[in-house]
C-alpha cells in the first residue's frame, strides 16, 4: 500500500498554488454539490475542481432552516418538546435530553432516580439508532449497498425497543422536564438484553465485512487527515474530535444524571483520517452496548419516573446551559427565562454545525473521489445544523 | 373455508362456452375461410421442403404434427432466425432479462431483504415488465444546448454495439453462431473498444458537467484495462493456436484452459468487471460523486436502452469467459439420443446441440452470478487506485501467465501451435 502514500500536505500546497495561478482561468470547473445531488443531503457545497483535485470548497447550509429557536419562544416549556426534537429525529431523545436538563436547572426540579436511568437507557438506544443510520449512509456514499441495508435493518432492533418503551418509532417526545413520560413495560429488561447481545454479534460481522474490506480501507485510510491541532482550532466535537486523538466525551467530562456511576471508556483513535472517523462511531456502538447492560443492572426495581409539573410551569428568571453527548458530539441548550411560562430565549448548540467547519479545510487539496468519504465521515446531519 | 362466487351455475357456464364455440365456428366459416382463399388466389405459394404450402397442407398438419418439422427446420436455418432469435439478439435479451431479475433477488437475499415481490404471481417475476412499461411511458427530456443527433443516437448505438458482441459468441456445436469469422477474438475486442467512445460522445452531447466527468472517467478506465484484458486472452490464443472462437472451444475437448491459465482467467474477470462498469469499478456512474456519471441526463427509454445494452454486454463477457477458459459448450452428455424411442421420421431434435446449449447456458449463468457478486460485498474503488491496479498489477500478472504458457509449449508439454494440429 505504500504506493498510495501521498502526502496530504503536498496536495494541499498543490491546491493552493493552483488557486493562485488559475483563479481567472478556464481550467477550474465549478460543481454545485447539492441540495439535489445524491451525495449531499439537505445541504449544498460549491466546489471547484482542477482535473481531479478539489481546489476550493464553500459549504452552504440553510436549506432546511425551520426557526426552531424562535418557535420555542412562543410555547411553554412542555409544549416545546415535540418540535425541538425535529432537527434530528433519529436522535430525538438526545436532543430533548439537554433541553430537559437545562429547564430542570432553571425551574429547580429534581428527577427521580429511576427516571434518570430510563433516560440514560433511551439516550443510549437513540445513539445506536442514529449511528446505525449514519453508518448506512456512509455505505451508500462509498457505493457499498450491503453496508446500507444491514445497519438500516439492524436499526429496527432498537427502534422496536424504543417503540415498546415510548410508543413511537422515531419521534419519541420521551424526555420531559422532570423525568420521562412513562415507566418501562413488563418484560422489557429480558427483551432488551436479548436484542443487545444479538446486536453485539452483528457488530462483529460489521467489522469483518465492512471495516476489514481492503477496498473500504483504500478509500478511507490516509484520506482527509485532520490533525490534533487543527481539530482543536476548528472546534470539532464528538467522533470527529475523538478520531483526531483527543479522548473528549461529555459523558466523561461533565457527567450528567447517572453517567458518573457507569464504567465505560472513551473510544478514540490517533490516525486522524477518514477511516478513524468512520471507525470511532462503531467503537462507540460497542461501548454503548456495554453501557446499556450496566444501566439495566443498576436500575432501581421500582419508584417514580417523573416529577409531576403543572402544564404552564413558571420558573425564576435566570439562565442555564446544559449539554449532553449526542451521536454527533456535544449538544447544548442555552435557555433564558424571564419568569413567565414561556422561555425568553432558547439557543441550540449542535455538534453538526461545528463539524462542518472542518469540511473546506479537509476537501481542499483532496481528490474528487475522496469527497463522499470525507464529507460523510464528519458526522454531519444537515437538518440539525440548520435547526 | 371455500368461497363460491355468487350466481355461479354450471349450466350457464357450459352454455356460455358452447355459445362462444358456436360463434367462432360461424365467423370462421362465413368470413375467415373465404378471406384466406381470396388471399391465396393472388399470392404465389412458397415451397417448403418438397411440398407447396397450401391451406390443405396446413389442415393435414393439424392431423399429423410431424409434418410441421420440415417447415420448422427450414425456418431455424435461415439467417434471420439466427440474428433475431437463437444465438443472436433474442437469446441474449432473454438471458439479460433473467439476469436483471436474478440480480435483484440475489442481491436482496445478500442484504437481508425481499426484493421485487408484488408484480406477477410468484416473487415479483414480472417486475421487469412493469419497469420497462414505466420507462417507455416516461417523457424523454433533452437538455437545452445538447447535441440532439448524438444525444438520440448514442443509446441506440450502445445497444447495437452490445448486440454486435453477442453475434460473435458461438453457443452450440455445429455452427450455432451468427458470425463465425476467423479473427473472432480480435473482433470482440475491437467492438468492445467502441463503448467508452459512445460514453464520451454521449457525455459530450448532453452538455452537462457531471456526464462530462463520467465520460472522461470511462475513457481512463478503458485505457487502463483494455491492455490487461487483451493480454489475458493472449495466453489462451497461444495454447489454442487460433483466434476463431469456435475452434478455441473445440480445442478444449481434453481440459479447460482455466487449468493452465488461472492467472489470466482472474485478470480477465477483473478486467471484465471494469469493462462492464460494475461495482467496484463503476466510477463512470459513481452516484455519490458525480450523480449518475455519463448517464445523468438520460431519461425514459433512453435510460432503458442503456441498461439493456449493459446487460447484453454482461452476457457477452460472461459467455466470452466461458468460451476462453471454461470450455464453452463442452460437458458430459446428459440428454438421450432420442426422445421418442422407435421414431424413424424426420427430426429436429439433436442431442449434441441441446447438450451444448444446456452446458453453455449453465456455465454462462454461473459466470454472470460471479459478475454480480462484488456488488453485494464491495465498495467503489477510487480512480487513482483503479489506474494503478490496471497499469501495474494486472499487466504484470498477465505476462507471468503468458511466460508460463510459453514454457509449457516450448518444454514440449503442450503441442506447438495449438492442440488441434
Amino acid at each position: 500500500m505504500e504506493n498510495f502514500d501521498y502526502k496530504i500536505n503536498d496536495t494541499q500546497k498543490l491546491g493552493l498554488e493552483i488557486i493562485k495561478e488559475a483563479s481567472f482561468d478556464d481550467r477550474l470547473m465549478t460543481l454545485s454539490v447539492g441540495p439535489q445531488h445524491p451525495g449531499s443531503g439537505h445541504f449544498r457545497f460549491v466546489i471547484k475542481i482542477d482535473g481531479d483535485y478539489i481546489v476550493f470548497c464553500d459549504p452552504d447550509p440553510g436549506y432546511v432552516h425551520r426557526g426552531e429557536e424562535k418557535m420555542a419562544e412562543y410555547r411553554t416549556y412542555i409544549q416545546n418538546i415535540p418540535h425541538l426534537e425535529r432537527p434530528v429525529i433519529h436522535d430525538s431523545t438526545n436532543i430533548t435530553y439537554s433541553y430537559s436538563l437545562a429547564v430542570e436547572e432553571l425551574l429547580g426540579i429534581a428527577v427521580p432516580r429511576r427516571g434518570q436511568f430510563i433516560r440514560a437507557i433511551a439516550s443510549e438506544f437513540n445513539r445506536q439508532i442514529y449511528t446505525l443510520y449514519w453508518l448506512a449512509i456512509y455505505g451508500i456514499f462509498l457505493g457499498h449497498s450491503t453496508m446500507f441495508m444491514w445497519p438500516a435493518g439492524d436499526r429496527e432492533l432498537f427502534i422496536d425497543l424504543m417503540e415498546a418503551l415510548t410508543g413511537a418509532r422515531v419521534t419519541h417526545a420521551f424526555n420531559i422536564p422532570g423525568g420521562v413520560r412513562n415507566d418501562i413495560p413488563n418484560g422489557f429488561k429480558e427483551r432488551c438484553l436479548r436484542q443487545v447481545s444479538y446486536f453485539e454479534k452483528r457488530l462483529n460481522e460489521y467489522e469483518d465485512i465492512f471495516y476489514n474490506n481492503p477496498l473500504f480501507r483504500q478509500r478511507t485510510e490516509k484520506v482527509g487527515i485532520l490533525t490534533k491541532e487543527d481539530a482543536i482550532k476548528l472546534g470539532v466535537t464528538g467522533s470527529v474530535l475523538r478520531a483526531s486523538g483527543i479522548p473528549y466525551d461529555i459523558r466523561k467530562v461533565e457527567p450528567y444524571d447517572v453517567y458518573d456511576e457507569i464504567d465505560f471508556k472513551v473510544q478514540y483513535l490517533k490516525t486522524c483520517d477518514s477511516f478513524a472517523r468512520s471507525y470511532v462511531p462503531f467503537l462507540d456502538m460497542k461501548e454503548s452496548c456495554y453501557i446499556i447492560k450496566q444501566l439495566l443492572d443498576k436500575m432501581p426495581e421500582s419508584g417514580d419516573v417523573r416529577t409531576k409539573l403543572q402544564s404552564n410551569v413558571k420558573g425564576q428568571s435566570g439562565e442555564s446551559y446544559k449539554r449532553v453527548e449526542s451521536g454527533r458530539g456535544a449538544l447544548g441548550y442555552y435557555v433564558v427565562s424571564d419568569g413567565s411560562p414561556k422561555p425568553y430565549r432558547v439557543k441550540i448548540s449542535v455538534g453538526s454545525f461545528r463539524n462542518i467547519l472542518a469540511l473546506p479545510h479537509l476537501l481542499v487539496g483532496s481528490k474528487l473521489g475522496d469527497m463522499p468519504a470525507i464529507y460523510w465521515s464528519l458526522n454531519y446531519w444537515p437538518v440539525e445544523a440548520d435547526r | 373455508m371455500v368461497t363460491v362466487p355468487k350466481k355461479f351455475g354450471f349450466g350457464s357456464f357450459v352454455s356460455s362456452i358452447l355459445w362462444l364455440v358456436f360463434w367462432i365456428v360461424v365467423i370462421v366459416t362465413l368470413v375467415g375461410l373465404p378471406l384466406i382463399f381470396i388471399i391465396l388466389f393472388y399470392v404465389p405459394l412458397p415451397y417448403i421442403g418438397d411440398e407447396v404450402l397450401t391451406p390443405y397442407l396446413f389442415f393435414s398438419m393439424m392431423v399429423d404434427p410431424t409434418r410441421t418439422i420440415p417447415i420448422i427446420k427450414f425456418l431455424i436455418h435461415t439467417d434471420i432466425f439466427r440474428v433475431m432469435v437463437f444465438p443472436g439478439f433474442g437469446y441474449a435479451a432473454i438471458i439479460a432479462a433473467v439476469t436483471i431479475f436474478v440480480e435483484r433477488k440475489f442481491l436482496a437475499k445478500m442484504q437481508l431483504r425481499v426484493g421485487p415481490y408484488y408484480v406477477g404471481r410468484w416473487e415479483g417475476i414480472l417486475q421487469l415488465m412493469a419497469d420497462g412499461l414505466k420507462l417507455i411511458s416516461k417523457e424523454i427530456i433533452v437538455p437545452s444546448g445538447a447535441d440532439k443527433l448524438l444525444f438520440w443516437l448514442a443509446p441506440v448505438l450502445f445497444v447495437a454495439t452490445a448486440a454486435a458482441v453477442t453475434a460473435l459468441i458461438p453457443v452450440a456445436p455445429g455452427g450455432w453462431v451468427v458470425a463465425d469469422i476467423d479473427v473472432g477474438l480480435i473482433a470482440v475486442f475491437a467492438i468492445l473498444g467502441f463503448f467508452p467512445l459512445i460514453a464520451l460522445l454521449f457525455s459530450w452531447a448532453s452538455n452537462s458537467k457531471y456526464p462530462f466527468i463520467g465520460g472522461l472517467r470511462a475513457l481512463h478506465q478503458m485505457v487502463a484495462f483494455e491492455i490487461p484484458f487483451i493480454l489475458s486472452a493472449l495466453s489462451v490464443v497461444l495454447v489454442a493456436g487460433t483466434l476463431n472462437l469456435t475452434e478455441i472451444v473445440e480445442s478444449q475437448y481434453l481440459y479447460w484452459f482455466i487449468i493452465i491459465a488461472p492467472i489470466s482467467a482472474f485478470v480477465f474477470y477483473i478486467s471484465s468487471l471494469a469493462e462492464l462498469e460494475r461495482i467496484p469499478f463503476d466510477l463512470p456512474e459513481a452516484e455519490s460523486e458525480i450523480v449518475a456519471g455519463w448517464i445523468t441526463e438520460t431519461s425514459g427509454m433512453l435510460y432503458g436502452l442503456i441498461q439493456l445494452g449493459t446487460y447484453l454486454k454482461l452476457y457477452a463477457l460472461a459467455a466470452l469467459f466461458v468460451i476462453l477458459f471454461l470450455g464453452g459448450w463442452t460437458g458430459p452428455q446428459i440428454f438421450p439420443e432420442e426422445i421418442i424411442p422407435g421414431y424413424t421420421g424426420e427430426k429436429i431434435y439433436n442431442h449434441i446441440v441441446i447438450n451444448g446449449i444446456f452446458w453453455f447456458t449453465l456455465k454462462t449463468f454461473g459466470m454472470i452470478i460471479l459478475f454480480l457478486l462484488p456488488r453485494g460485498i464491495s465498495p467503489r474503488i477510487r480512480i487513482d487506485i483503479l489506474l494503478h491496479t490496471g497499469w501495474y498489477k494486472l499487466i504484470v500478472l498477465c505476462f507471468i501467465n503468458i511466460f508460463a504458457v510459453l514454457t509449457l509449449i516450448y518444454g514440449g508439454i503442450i503441442p506447438t501451435g495449438g492442440i488441434l494440429q
